[in-house]
């Protein structure tokens, strides 16, 4: 079993599907910061079978309102002096630009590369996004 | 101002004003003959569609209006490498209302951001096609005298068929419609119509691989043409575009006031010996599109008479 020591201060986002980290690391642009940053992948889970974690060391500077786009069941918590202080629970915005791309070959986005990828949230239960144009489901990987 | 990209645009009051217009409209055509003078339409087609681009010309003409545009891509400025919001933005100084069919989905919608005169989808890829949707319940009402209370089969190919989908999405706002799905497994309604439409409004349904067992049942029964363009396999198109073939043996069963509807072209999967046949109203159901988009014309110019 792999061994990360816990944060003083930091943020820890949990729960991720298994293999999605990267995809959060690459939106947060985790690659910029100066700090340590921990991509654990497949750890094991009770819940989940097995998940992605990341942890980032010291204080939160990042805009985590639109992660849950990319994964919903994943989870936040921010770290001071050892322990959690917040449990974030994110809520899926209605509406969301640029962060998530249209993948349907028949959408006029394949085409017209100037248009901005927007998607509509159609169902906050189960998180399913929409593309505006074509209406086709967001399929997470 | 108003445009319409998915039959869903037109609440149910909107969408019974329509109806009971085109009716107006075609018991006393020549009262309308003139309401149009002056107006133009510019039927904007990026992919050939004669028979859509054809329908909303003469509704145009129909009504005293005008009518300019193109037919493919290939004669349009889209050919130089212009975006459908360009193009709209140029267009709607040239004309009063459009109609756009476009082979990508969602381009009317991208035109109706940047239009200002109203927009109406005439077809964006396997989307939608309001007017179509339209045409098939003016027909439904106008020959069975209602839209509630119906069972209604839809045959062949349900994946990719547009004007399935919408012609769902359309019934069941109405009390008591019941659906009959009749389809190979491999073109089935699409999961989220099933999921996010028919189980989430607890509609009544079931899907079958037989249409001769559930024919005694339907009050209508809606063909549809397997479709070549949909599929990017040439293989599974040729596997499964015969799955289903009406013929005159099949509709024996069939109740005598059952109608078999159908959005046209059709190939092969109703036998021509059907169209002889008093419950066969394709060719009128495409008569009654023209009336449909002249009401539509009206209504979205804000014209009365």
């Amino acid at each position: 079993m792999l061994n990360i020591g816990g944060l003083n201060q930091g943020v820890v986002i949990d729960h991720i599907v298994a293999g999605g980290a990267m995809k959060i690391y690459e939106y947060l642009q985790l690659e910029k910061l100066d700090c340590s940053v921990a991509i654990i992948k497949n750890a094991k889970s009770n819940k989940m079978g097995k998940k992605d974690i990341i942890k980032i060391e010291g204080p939160n500077v990042l805009d985590l309102d639109m992660i849950g786009v990319l994964d919903p069941s994943l989870t936040i918590n921010i770290i001071e002096d050892g322990k959690i202080i917040e449990k974030r629970h994110l809520r899926l915005p209605e509406t969301v630009t640029g962060i998530i791309r249209c993948k349907n070959p028949r959408c006029i986005t394949s085409i017209e590369q100037g248009l901005a990828h927007k998607f509509r949230l159609t169902d906050a239960n189960k998180g399913v996004y929409r593309c505006i144009y074509c209406e086709q489901a967001f399929k997470r990987p | 101002m108003k445009h319409v990209i998915s039959p869903l645009d037109l609440s149910i009051n909107e969408l019974a004003e329509v109806l009971d217009l085109a009716n107006e409209i075609y018991e006393n055509p020549q009262k309308y003959s003139e309401c149009c003078h002056g107006k133009k339409l510019a039927t904007l087609f990026y992919e050939p569609s004669t028979r859509t681009r054809l329908s909303f010309e003469a509704a145009m003409l129909n009504l005293g209006g005008n009518v300019l545009g193109f037919s493919s891509a290939d004669s349009s400025s889209a050919a130089k490498g212009e975006s459908v919001a360009d193009t709209i933005r140029v267009v709607s100084s040239y004309a009063d209302i459009c109609a756009m069919r476009h082979p990508k989905e969602g381009a009317p919608y991208v035109a109706s951001t940047y239009s200002s005169i109203p927009v109406i989808n005439a077809g964006d890829g396997g989307h939608n096609h309001p007017t179509q949707t339209l045409t098939d319940l003016f027909t439904i009402k106008k020959l069975k005298g209602r839209l509630d209370n119906l069972t209604i089969g839809f045959c062949g190919d349900l994946k990719f068929g547009r004007t399935v989908h919408s012609l769902i999405n359309a019934m069941v706002r109405y009390p008591n419609v019941k659906f009959v799905l009749i389809s190979p497994e491999e073109l089935q309604i699409p999961n989220y119509l099933r999921t996010e439409v028919l189980d989430a409004k607890n509609i009544e349904y079931k899907e079958v691989k037989n249409l001769d067992a559930v024919m005694p049942e339907l009050d209508l029964l809606y063909m549809t043409r397997v479709q070549r363009e949909r599929f990017f396999n040439e293989e599974d198109y040729i596997r499964l575009k015969d799955s289903f073939i009406l013929d005159l043996q099949k509709l024996e069963n069939a109740k005598p006031d059952m109608l078999i509807l159908h959005p046209l072209p059709r190939v092969n999967e109703i036998a021509t010996e059907v169209d002889d046949d008093p419950r066969a109203v394709y060719f009128e159901q495409a008569k009654f599109g023209v009336y449909v988009r002249m009401a539509l014309i009206m209504k979205l110019l804000n014209i009365t008479v």
